[in-house]
């Protein structure tokens, strides 16, 4: 039995030793960091909430009532459904559709441009430039970007400095910093997919749309962006399920009134202790999420094997 | 519709290098005109300067006598076909074909009728929804050309289409493309390192070197009076014998070589006088091994290397008695067994089959 496994090809392409961590590292990552936390939260969102301690006992038994309490609210309010969770949830969907969309709108030009106009050097540097700043935390950059839209900050103080207003714009209250925050967050995770499949696309395409007399506005639309759409969906997922995600950002720059969802379920988990309820809320928004993949994968007619590479 | 190209002066410099440097030529409408010279000799710059995606440095590109600077690539009446084609593989075959009509806003269906009109002209009736990647090499070939017919430019610029092709394919989209120019009836600019098509296909060849033209005119007469060492070399094969002139005698020259005195015949065009550095060219065609009764003006004694087997032909490498190296073929109708490795022979060419220049740079360097 164990000379049948060493002998298949997979074990001989790479030796025993590489092949066994291979092996290992991979059942691992996939067992133990992704299939059985996930598994466990699935199973946890249909439990009871109760002590620890009374795990096992009577009160401990399967139920709905997590996703119930989304959708409905708790048993002793008066409103239908419970339009605050709700809202945080569909604000939450909708903010970070707007990201990802700003995202790629801004990162197409930049990454067109040092994929094909920037000659080698520029390029480079430019590729620097964009990574630097993400060598800073992301709390911290959140932050930096809290002191730069505060009442107080230094926005504000320069514009009412030079007279231009004579109040502070509530920058934090109107969670502008919120969504600036948002959209840089993720911004190399849009940038870089969309860079590599945009330098992959043969200069002559380009050259030959023109030739064939077609305007810059067009080629992109014809040629470039076509050719760029596994590059396009890959950065959006991303971008979006990390937005959907995010924690940090919201905790620093979103304003006293607004939350956002992983704030929610964050005070499921550590605030009012109530693991199961928290763990129902991580895998709704896990389903939006696969469901945004999919919708993104059948919108732009891509494959999943295209979206990885 | 066809129209004349006319290139004055035109320089291209990137940096402090000169890519094409003063060139004039003047292409008539209808022409097939080809430019021929090693890789990095221009000719590529030259179509770009041409079809707008580079701006000459100094002079200026005429296009049906319109002066084309500052006029982009998308508003030429040019099509330039690339070496890789560039064909779009996200479209179909059709969509391909019509693309330059499309971005015209011409209507649907008078885009496909025009697609399917040239799917015939090329051949390829009915394939138009293949995917690009479903073609073979030639028929790739074949659409790349259609696409850029589409939309009736005045001139059509071909960047080595052919190189990637095998021989045989390569040979019988000589003739097609001959075909479809004559049927088409514009102005085609074919750029390519490799003679043999260029003497096939056109109607003028101009033979460039670092960045210059070396020879512009009809391909029997840069093949049998080239004007430079260079071209003498590059177009077709060419023995040099190198020496200094000894007798003038109106265009007929006495050349003194290491390897006896040969009589060649001078080009008008170049001046030599007695005592000048200069090289007398004899192709391996030429040169012929005298049978019982034939006079030549020029014997030379050989001494036989090695010899190749082509088919048509058998190539024999020889050397003269100076050491120098000299090549001649022997059509394969004739029988040769006879001679092989260490054969002293003796062989004639005429005067009027060799040319003779001034002392230069040769393309075989």
């Amino acid at each position: 039995m164990g000379n049948y496994f060493f002998t298949q090809p997979f074990f001989k392409k790479n030796g025993k030793a590489v092949a066994i961590y291979f092996l290992v590292a991979i059942v691992f990552w996939f067992v133990f960091l992704v299939i059985i936390p996930q598994l466990y939260m699935l199973d946890l969102s249909f439990r009871s909430n109760v002590p620890p301690l009374a795990r096992g006992g009577p009160q401990d038994y399967y139920t709905m009532e997590h996703y119930q309490h989304f959708v409905f609210g708790s048993k002793t309010s008066l409103d239908a459904f419970n339009f605050v969770d709700l809202g945080v949830f569909g604000r939450t969907i909708l903010v970070s559709i707007m990201v990802t969309i700003a995202n790629l709108l801004f990162c197409y030009p930049i990454a067109f441009y040092i994929a094909k106009i920037a000659n080698p050097s520029t390029a480079r540097l430019l590729i620097v430039s964009l990574i630097i700043p993400f060598w800073i935390n992301e709390l911290l950059r959140s932050f930096a970007l809290r002191i730069l839209f505060a009442n107080e900050g230094v926005i504000n103080n320069f514009l009412t400095g030079i007279g231009v207003i004579d109040q502070s714009i509530l920058f934090i209250t109107y969670d502008v910093g919120l969504y600036t925050g948002l959209v840089y967050a993720y911004i190399l995770l849009m940038m870089f997919p969309l860079y590599n499949a945009i330098e992959s696309l043969d200069i002559n395409q380009i050259e030959a749309a023109k030739d064939l007399g077609s305007s810059s506005l067009r080629t992109h639309w014809r040629i470039v962006i076509p050719h760029a759409k596994p590059g396009i969906v890959s950065g959006c997922t991303m971008v979006f399920m990390l937005t959907v995600g995010a924690l940090a950002t919201p905790v620093v720059l979103s304003s006293p009134n607004t939350l956002w969802f992983p704030q929610l379920i964050y005070q499921w988990f550590n605030m009012n202790d109530n693991w199961s309820r928290g763990s129902a809320y991580s895998i709704i928004l896990l389903i939006i999420s696969v469901i945004f993949v999919l919708a993104m994968m059948r919108i732009f007619k891509v494959k999943i094997g295209e979206i990885v590479k | 519709m066809s129209a004349d190209v006319e290139l004055n002066n035109v320089s291209v410099t990137f940096g402090s290098f000169y890519a094409a440097k003063s060139v004039n030529v003047k292409i008539n409408g209808g022409e097939f005109f080809s430019f021929l010279g090693p890789s990095g000799c221009g000719k590529t710059t030259l179509l770009r300067a041409i079809s707008g995606f580079q701006d000459p440095s100094e002079g200026s590109v005429l296009i049906d006598k319109k002066d084309m600077s500052g006029i982009g690539p998308n508003k030429r009446p040019t099509s330039l076909i690339f070496q890789n084609l560039a064909l779009f593989p996200l479209m179909s075959v059709s969509e391909n074909i019509a693309f330059s009509l499309e971005v015209r806003g011409v209507s649907k269906g008078d885009r496909q009728k025009r697609a399917d009109e040239l799917l015939e002209l090329i051949a390829l009736e009915g394939q138009g929804e293949k995917k690009v990647h479903q073609l073979s090499g030639g028929q790739k070939q074949r659409v790349a050309i259609a696409r850029a017919l589409a939309v009736e430019p005045k001139v059509l610029l071909l960047d080595e289409p052919l190189s990637a092709l095998d021989l045989k394919l390569r040979q019988r989209m000589r003739t097609e493309l001959r075909e479809i120019q004559k049927r088409v009836n514009i102005t085609f600019i074919y750029i390519t390192h490799d003679q043999g098509e260029a003497l096939t296909m056109s109607d003028r060849i101009a033979v460039m070197n670092e960045g210059e033209i070396e020879q512009i005119g009809p391909c029997d007469a840069v093949y049998n009076n080239p004007l430079t060492p260079f071209v003498a070399t590059f177009v077709g094969e060419n023995n040099p014998l190198f020496g200094k002139v000894k007798e003038i005698n109106q265009n007929k020259i006495k050349i003194e070589t290491p390897d006896g005195d040969f009589l060649s015949t001078m080009n008008e065009n170049k001046k030599l006088n007695i005592g000048d550095e200069a090289i007398a060219f004899v192709r391996p065609e030429s040169l012929f091994i005298p049978r019982d009764g034939d006079s030549f003006d020029n014997l030379i004694d050989v001494n036989i290397e090695s010899f190749e087997f082509e088919g048509n032909i058998k190539n024999f490498y020889a050397t003269l008695k100076s050491g120098t190296k000299i090549k001649f073929s022997i059509p394969n109708a004739i029988d040769t067994s006879s001679i092989s490795s260490g054969t002293k022979l003796q062989l004639g060419f005429e005067s009027i089959k060799s040319s003779i220049l001034p002392k230069a740079q040769l393309a075989i360097d």
